[in-house]
């Protein structure tokens, strides 16, 4: 019997079994999904180039060649130089490592944040689900970049300002999400058995609800990535982000937005960087929701 | 009728409660401010019993929750101080740029919906097949896109190579404080002085930001008008009318549109609320003199009154959005209430 036989089997002879099963069906439909694959290749590229950027890069990401500034494109300088002579490809290479630093904080922040209040308001009800709740209410209601912007603007501008600033207005919808999974489960017979048991309320949230809130958790952050990578982008364009000389993508396009006219490389290439790795984790994120979440399938 | 009251009086219990978060974060963020409120308006020669003075003048040396308290009375009257860039109550600059943003953000929503919704009902009608993989992508796309990055390659491609559209700013510079300023949206203004010069000018300004903030409220009103056509489609009046021999069309865009109509005003309005805060970067791009340009060009000089007013403003404005499209709702879906 193959690998192949024994996950699919109608008959799984272990939970661990089923639950292998599961994950492989789950990805053989997303394989099946073609756009899903490009957002899944996309994502991987990104990591591989984030992972090798001093192997990919042809030249120093903050190396200033004042005689080969503003080139055009060449074989020389895959995409053309700025307007310091840096070579903007070995910019976008290391700025992949920016990018991911960013996505990377704002989900280990957010995720763990979310669930937490989420789960908890969701589990124990009463009073504490009103209080917690209603403070999701406050930030859910706030634009998300203004909100942002006046953070930024109070904690002073730089990378971990804007992580911050960035978490700060994302959790919302993740402890809206947890909370309405915990109402599904929490009367369910098997959390009322630990109970009986004698578990604690943070070992029945911990070990028993938190699991299952998970996987729309994680489909959500997928979905949500873009759009963390979009505000970075668009704090960093804004000069509230990552500060000079450090290759942000988006600050790369502020300041190549002066050379527009004459000098296009040098506000579009890193754009473009941007476009491709949002609509990867879009695709993926989507392919995703259709495999982890049928209700919202077609 | 008295549980129709009830949710009335509940939403307006959220409501204010929310509105009390609003300016707590804000007066919170003003706060935490590493730049000195008294210095700022002192300036740094004064001697230490002139700082003293202003300290208390200004209230600073209340209990915290004190100062709060006044911060609200203040803000609920209008009050959110001076602008220090342009030496202006906030209220009033607010007042002035706020028209532009209306203008572009209703524009641009005009657009969305015009191409949207029709995109979203043919998504939905051609499930799983080509058209409906164009227009997902097409949604993906405006999804993935920096907004500030379309705006300036649009800028590159269609103002200056094609030169078709016109460049950044509202007007051209000689069509500037030719109609007299009733509403602020400059498309009324003009309409009104019956100057059509300036109002097509000032349409021709319009075109390219509001097509591309268009191009991401379309995004989404596209993607959710399918999933609810969807919805529709599978139920059994559709059936039925085909069954009595209605013409697809009037089935698809009658029948099923029509019952969409509800959330679909919900998604609207949604959609409209997230283009008022989604037109700062393409204000800037654009040099549109609106609400984002003022609260970006207040945040990099440091001027926190604008700043927080300005946040206050589109705060208040996204609550009040939501809140209407939660009554629009509950007034003409029966079963909502």
């Amino acid at each position: 019997m193959g690998a192949r036989d024994w996950l699919l089997t109608d008959t799984p002879g272990s939970p661990t079994q089923a639950q292998f099963g599961r994950a492989y069906q789950g990805w053989l439909q997303l394989a099946d999904n073609r756009l899903a694959m490009l957002g899944l290749f996309i994502v991987v590229v990104l990591l591989f180039v984030a992972a090798f950027a001093p192997w990919l890069a042809t030249h120093s990401p903050t190396a200033q060649v004042l005689s080969d500034r503003l080139q055009p494109p060449s074989a020389a300088h895959w995409l053309g130089t700025d307007e310091l002579g840096r070579d903007i490809y070995s910019r976008i290479v290391h700025g992949s490592r920016l990018t991911l630093y960013i996505v990377g904080l704002v989900v280990i922040i957010v995720g763990p944040v979310g669930l937490a209040v989420g789960t908890i308001a969701g589990y124990l009800g009463g009073w504490v689900d009103v209080v917690l709740m209603r403070i999701t209410d406050v930030f859910l209601a706030f634009p998300r970049l203004i909100l942002a912007l006046a953070f930024v603007a109070a904690l002073g501008p730089g990378i971990e300002n804007a992580i911050i600033a960035i978490a700060i207005t994302a959790w919302p919808p993740y402890a809206r999400m947890a909370r309405a999974e915990t109402l599904t489960i929490r009367k369910a017979d098997y959390i009322a058995a630990a109970r009986i048991q004698g578990a604690g309320p943070v070992r029945i949230i911990g070990r028993h609800v938190v699991p299952m809130c998970l996987s729309s958790v994680i489909v959500r952050l997928t979905l949500d990535m873009a759009g963390i990578i979009l505000t970075a982008a668009g704090l960093g364009f804004l000069g509230l982000g990552a500060q000079p000389p450090l290759p942000e993508w988006g600050a790369m396009i502020s300041t190549g937005r002066q050379y527009l006219l004459n000098q296009w490389w040098v506000a579009t290439m890193p754009g473009l960087a941007i476009f491709i790795v949002s609509l990867g984790f879009n695709l993926l994120g989507d392919g995703l929701r259709d495999v982890l979440d049928p209700r919202q399938a077609r | 009728m008295l549980g129709h009251a009830n949710a009335l009086v509940k939403l307006a219990a959220t409501l204010a409660l929310t509105f009390f978060g609003l300016l707590l974060v804000t007066f919170l963020i003003g706060r935490v401010v590493p730049i000195d409120p008294v210095l700022a308006a002192v300036g740094d020669r004064a001697s230490a019993a002139v700082y003293e003075r202003a300290r208390i003048e200004m209230g600073l040396d209340l209990p915290l929750w004190q100062q709060f308290l006044i911060y609200v009375q203040k803000v609920l009257t209008g009050d959110f101080g001076q602008s220090v860039l342009t030496a202006q109550p906030v209220l009033s600059d607010i007042a002035r740029v706020f028209p532009a943003t209306l203008e572009l953000a209703t524009v641009a929503t005009f657009l969305g919906v015009l191409f949207g919704v029709p995109m979203g009902v043919i998504a939905a009608v051609h499930q799983g097949r080509w058209p409906d993989q164009v227009i997902r992508l097409l949604g993906l796309i405006g999804y993935s896109v920096p907004i500030f990055w379309l705006g300036l390659v649009a800028l590159l491609v269609f103002y200056a190579k094609l030169q078709i559209v016109p460049g950044p700013g509202r007007l051209d510079i000689f069509y500037d404080d030719l109609v007299p300023w009733v509403t602020g949206v400059l498309l009324i203004d003009a309409a009104l002085a019956r100057n059509w010069i300036v109002w097509q000018n000032a349409l021709s300004h319009l075109v390219l930001p509001s097509a591309i903030l268009g191009y991401f409220s379309l995004a989404y009103i596209s993607r959710m008008t399918r999933s609810l056509m969807l919805e529709q489609l599978r139920q059994e009046y559709i059936l039925t009318a085909r069954v009595k021999g209605l013409s697809e069309t009037r089935v698809i865009w009658r029948h099923a549109l029509g019952n969409t109509a509800v959330p679909l005003i919900t998604v609207i309005a949604l959609s409209y609320a997230n283009l008022l805060e989604g037109s700062v970067l393409t204000e800037i791009i654009f040099a549109w003199p609106g609400l984002g340009f003022y609260i970006t060009n207040s945040l990099l000089s440091a001027d926190m009154n604008a700043v927080l007013g300005g946040t206050i403003v589109v705060g208040s404005v996204f609550i009040a959005i939501n809140l209407l499209s939660d009554v629009l709702y509950r007034t003409l879906d029966p079963r909502a209430r």
